[in-house]
């Protein structure tokens, strides 16, 4: 396994870097794409079930033959990287739909009431108050999808997409199982620093999360102002 | 002023919310809608900064006509309150104040400094600009609500239910300081709630609404406890009516008794010589009350210590309410009710009969005036 990466070094740095690429840039899109069919199905609710029984069939499409057919519907070479980049963003919409709908649903009604009454308009009402509010539990979502996408990468490799996967197909092709173990070993570091990068995202995004289970006990209630009107024990 | 014309909200399922409500609500004042649960009062109050749309009629803000003015300047020139406070939990409760400075363009510092007077204004301490809603009570969150509605300094503030969610004992005090606070500032006040009690002791005028939404009577917390207007209001004012009304009587100079003291750190033999049927009052250094003392709680040779106070009356401000007079003498435990100045200083004491009689007197003078009927606020202005 050190071997191989001593012979290849530059081979394998090509393959990771490529691999986080392929990752990351369907996360992107695919969360971008996903906020305004999420907020619909939030804001409108009868969309809600349509919209994500929709995603959840695109979710079952296989991703080899999702990646086959891909070229064919977006005129694309068959060994282009974009097919996977496009394919692994329907997945991540298909994913994150659901999550995005759930998180401005998750918004408690009394603040979303608020931010009317104060004369928030639609697209500022969005941005800076259910938005906000529902990035934690959009957080989780881009999460799973991430680590998924580390995964459904690999199977590029099987349509020539280099990447970690290639790792898999070189090993089993050579049958050194030591290059397939450590393509297994780099995806899943890949999946770890992703993980982590998010986690940090959400924490600078989410201050007032960490916060939350502190109650206001440190600080006394101000002192009640006593009138001559108000009831005193004599 | 905010005027109802007519006001019709009908679901497109056929319900009607709220039937043909005629109303106003005077500048300054503060008016506020009670009913049982679909009456159609928090509809009414979302009406008037059209977070919902009236199905027919018209609502008026002074001489405007809130239908012609886009929503979203409309009510950033209404401040709103609601239950549970809806703060923003991921802004900072500085931020959350300055919420509407920020929307109209201020200047980030001027909209924060805003901010911080406002928290100051209603009991909030500084320290808490950079905390989150999570890290504070129910009572704290409702005052900062308080803060937020103010922040633009508008003229009119819609209310609903604001102190429905926090404990009777929170509730009571941010009940006290939204009357200070109203006595300062003088807004015109809409205040929704299903608590006649509160619709009682904070209005101006109160607006009885019936379920289907239909107004059942319109008076002053006065008129509507002594003269409801059918079965309905009778009903929801509850019982107590009589008892209760005597809060809005005022009691004028009282005959008073004056009356021996004790302080702490005196004998048994001064308690003994200085009590009437048994009980003598305890006052402090500043001739305040503090309780009751049993000539059988403390023999001579004892002192009066802290601990042996009977602490169960309440004391009446002299010129207050008959209904604070006739209180403090029903609980005093020696009988004698203690009547205080606006400093809480011992003035005398006055028996239950006393003050009995002094109602008597007053209320027969009103019956001679005859029934006249006292003029219906809010339908002049």
């Amino acid at each position: 396994m050190i071997e191989y990466l001593k012979a290849h070094p530059d081979e394998v740095t090509q393959y990771f870097i490529a691999h986080v690429w392929l990752s990351v840039l369907p996360v992107v899109f695919g969360l971008l794409i996903a906020l305004p069919i999420g907020w619909l199905a939030s804001r409108y609710r009868w969309t809600y079930p349509p919209i994500t029984n929709i995603a959840g069939l695109l979710y079952t499409i296989p991703s080899l033959a999702l990646f086959i057919i891909m070229p064919s519907i977006i005129q694309t070479k068959i060994l282009s990287p974009v097919n996977v980049v496009v394919a692994l963003t329907v997945y991540t919409v298909a994913l994150l739909v659901r999550v995005v709908a759930d998180g401005l649903n998750s918004v408690p009604e009394d603040v979303r009431a608020a931010a009317t009454a104060m004369g928030f308009k639609g697209i500022g009402r969005f941005l800076r108050v259910e938005l906000p509010i529902a990035v934690p539990v959009i957080t989780a979502g881009v999460r799973v999808a991430t680590v998924s996408n580390v995964s459904l990468v690999s199977v590029g490799a099987l349509i020539g997409v280099a990447q970690l996967g290639s790792l898999f197909t070189e090993g089993f092709s050579r049958n050194v199982m030591s290059v397939v173990l450590l393509g297994i070993l780099l995806c899943l570091l890949l999946a770890l620093i992703l993980d982590g990068v998010i986690l940090l995202l959400n924490r600078w995004l989410t201050p007032w999360q960490r916060l939350s289970g502190v109650t206001g006990r440190e600080i006394p209630e101000p002192a009640p102002q006593l009138d001559a009107k108000k009831e005193v024990v004599a | 002023m905010i005027k109802f014309e007519s006001v019709v909200k009908r679901y497109p399922d056929g319900t009607v919310a709220v039937n043909g409500l005629d109303l106003v609500a005077p500048s300054g004042q503060i008016t506020v809608f009670v009913g049982p649960s679909g009456c159609g009062k928090t509809t009414s109050l979302r009406m008037i900064n059209r977070m919902i749309e009236p199905t027919s009629g018209r609502i008026w803000l002074d001489d405007q006509d809130t239908g012609s003015v886009d929503a979203a300047t409309l009510r950033r020139g209404i401040g709103y309150v609601i239950q549970h406070a809806g703060l923003f939990p991921h802004r900072t409760i500085v931020d959350n104040v300055a919420t509407v400075p920020f929307l109209l363009g201020w200047d980030r510092k001027k909209a924060r400094a805003r901010a911080m007077e406002l928290m100051e204004r209603v009991g909030l301490p500084a320290a808490f600009a950079s905390r989150y809603p999570a890290q504070l009570s129910g009572g704290q969150q409702q005052r900062v609500g308080v803060a937020r509605a103010l922040a633009a300094d508008p003229p009119v503030m819609l209310m609903d239910e604001p102190f429905s969610a926090v404990d009777p004992v929170v509730r009571h005090e941010l009940q006290e300081e939204f009357l200070r606070l109203q006595s300062e500032l003088g807004k015109t006040i809409v205040f929704v709630t299903h608590d006649i009690d509160e619709a009682v002791k904070l209005g101006d005028q109160v607006a009885v609404l019936k379920v289907g939404g239909t107004l059942a009577q319109l008076a002053t917390p006065a008129q509507l406890l002594t003269d409801p207007v059918d079965d309905f209001v009778a009903g929801f004012v509850g019982r107590d009516r009589g008892y209760r009304a005597l809060g809005f009587e005022t009691s004028g100079d009282l005959p008073t008794h004056t009356e021996q003291t004790v302080s702490l750190g005196d004998d048994g033999a001064k308690v003994q010589q200085a009590a009437v049927e048994g009980w003598v009052l305890a006052v402090d250094s500043e001739r305040k009350p503090i309780g009751w003392v049993s000539v059988h709680a403390v023999p001579p040779g004892q002192t009066v210590r802290p601990e042996l106070l009977q602490r169960g009356g309440t004391t009446a401000p002299i010129g207050g309410s008959l209904r604070a007079a006739l209180d403090a003498a029903l609980s005093s435990p020696s009988g004698r009710g203690v009547l205080v100045d606006e400093n809480d200083v011992l003035i005398g004491t006055i028996s239950a009969g006393e003050v009995i009689e002094r109602i008597e007197k007053q209320l027969a003078s009103r019956r001679s005036v005859g029934a006249e009927p006292a003029p219906t606020p809010g339908t002049s202005k």
